[in-house]
């Protein structure tokens, strides 16, 4: 899933400084299981942001709802009839909900309430760890179903960097070096071999930006 | 003059390089006293590139004062701040300029330096860099461009390794890629520990690959200490941090030096690898006087 955190309270505030009404929108796919932007986070922020204007003698309207997801436009649709009642959008959505509703409702502004940091995994409650560039040409088959794009800093592919230390990242003693459990998966598996041809440089053109993708079964009707 | 690193290299002698760090500034006035004192009594000077993800003067211009000063450059190259157009024509400016020996690096990664925000880079690796100079060489740039024109490039390719990287199996896979890759010469991390670095030379001897242990100078005990909790791939065994910690007060650096010194001596005299190669950081000026403790100058 896309794992997100919320911005610092004041960096929000700071952008709906002068409006008086503003409609919060929640998604409730992987940010609300991240706990960064579904519906409990959308009732916190909008408590938040009326007490502090009302700290500052303002009065706020702050308005609540969470969609099923603001990746699709049938759902960011139900919130037609509500947005022009309202002088700005917050949306807890990932970067790509944002843009969607935005680009929908594109005569107001529509503000991020979060940071969206990756593609991840729910370790255990309430923490969540990287898996997940999005790279466009996927080598977890050879690297024992570990990726050395997202799991090593430096997205090396053909082996580790000197840093290594005692099997975790030079980068901090919290983290484990990629290389280290690829080479102890791949060593269980009975494949090391896998790793010891040498990978070529990536393809980065695979990598189209802004990417776009459509399905062979839809492609006629584009 | 120092004699060609590649003709010093094939010659089967006993191999010396030292190292030039670039500063952050344009103070040249020090570094300049070091390539002078240092280009006639080694083999070869690295210039290291942007060390530590510290920002600095860069490599190629720094080995071109070498070779104007008659001593020997080898260029590092780490992956770390260049994308591979960027690599490759640094390599073919290098060799125009006559600056052939290249050692290849992924370098350390960003926020361990003094641009944390900066955008890391690592289009390639170490690996991959060696073998996009084995391509130019061939006449081919790494997207199987033909170069043009008449004559090839030719390099001496050097690599890194860590023989005391724990764990160590996936260190040594990656070593043997780099001789695949087309490494002619490896200087090693620092090595302290005599005996573990003969067992890994027991292996390494099995490839066609030139051996340079790293010797790093110990200042004080502290240091020693220092780099076993800190740097990773660093281990300094007891004996030789008791041995730095005896020395009288104001004795350390010469301790370290006599340390250095023996351990060359060793390291030729039992004919254990192909050189060495002295990191003296911030004390490149001590370079001769570990020479002259192991009998070499
Ligand atoms: S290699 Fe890594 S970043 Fe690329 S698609 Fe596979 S898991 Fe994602
Ligand atoms: S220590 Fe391991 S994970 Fe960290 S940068 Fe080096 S190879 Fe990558």
């Amino acid at each position: 899933m896309i794992v997100a955190e919320r911005k610092p309270f004041e960096e929000i505030k700071a952008m709906i400084e002068g409006c008086k009404k503003v409609l919060i929108v929640g998604c409730g796919e992987c940010v609300s299981v991240c706990m960064a932007g579904g519906e409990k986070e959308v009732q916190i922020l909008a408590s938040q942001l009326r007490l502090a204007f009302e700290e500052e003698g303002k009065k706020l309207e702050a308005g609540e709802t969470t969609l099923e997801r603001q990746c699709d436009k049938e759902y960011l649709e139900e919130i037609k009839d509500k947005v022009d009642d309202y002088d700005a959008v917050i949306s807890m959505a990932c970067g790509a909900g944002v843009q969607f509703l935005a680009e929908m409702y594109d005569s107001k502004p529509v503000y991020p309430a979060l940071n969206t940091q990756f593609i991840g995994v729910a370790e255990r409650e309430g923490e969540w760890s990287e898996r997940c560039r999005a790279c466009s040409d996927c080598v977890l088959a050879e690297t024992g179903g570990i990726c050395p794009v997202a799991i090593c800093p430096k997205g090396l592919l053909n082996g580790p960097c000197g840093g290594t230390n005692d099997g975790k990242c030079e980068l901090s003693k919290e983290k484990d070096c990629a290389w280290t459990l690829i080479y102890n998966r791949l060593d269980k598996l009975g494949k090391l071999d896998n790793i010891r041809k040498i990978f070529p440089a990536k393809k980065y053109s695979v990598q189209t930006t802004p990417g776009r993708r459509i399905h062979e079964a839809f492609k006629e009707k584009e | 003059m120092a004699k060609a690193f590649k003709e010093a290299l094939e010659s089967g002698k006993f191999v010396i390089t030292a190292e030039v760090g670039p500063p952050k500034g344009v103070d040249i006035e020090e570094m300049k006293h070091h390539i002078e004192l240092l280009k006639d009594k080694v083999d070869g000077l690295n210039v290291t590139d942007n060390q530590s993800s510290v920002m600095r003067i860069s490599t190629l211009p720094v080995c071109r004062l070498i070779q104007e000063a008659g001593g020997e450059p080898i260029l590092q190259m780490t992956c770390r701040d260049k994308n591979r157009l960027a690599l490759q024509s640094e390599l073919l400016g290098a060799y125009i300029l006559g600056i052939t020996n290249v050692l290849s690096l992924t370098g350390d990664y960003v926020t361990v330096g003094d641009h944390v925000d900066a955008k890391p880079v690592f289009d390639l690796d170490s690996v991959l860099l060696l073998e996009t100079i084995k391509g130019l060489e061939e006449g081919k740039d790494c997207a199987g461009n033909e170069l043009t024109g008449e004559g090839r490039p030719t390099f001496c390719k050097g690599a890194i390794v860590t023989p005391e990287a724990n764990p160590i199996e996936p260190q040594l896979l990656k070593f043997e890629k780099k001789i695949k890759a087309g490494a002619e010469f490896i200087q090693t991390q620092a090595i302290y520990d005599l005996d573990n670095f003969k067992k890994f030379m027991e292996y390494a001897r099995q490839f066609d690959v030139k051996i340079m242990a790293g010797i790093v100078l110990l200042v004080s005990a502290g240091m020693a200490k220092y780099m076993n909790a800190n740097v990773p791939g660093i281990f300094v065994p007891k004996d030789l941090i008791d041995e730095m910690a005896s020395a009288e007060k104001g004795k350390a650096l010469a301790k370290g030096i006599e340390i250095a010194g023996r351990m060359i001596k060793t390291l030729k005299d039992e004919n254990i690898c192909d050189g060495v190669h002295i990191m003296a950081i911030g004390k490149e000026g001590k370079v001769p006087d570990i020479l002259a403790a192991a009998g070499l100058a």
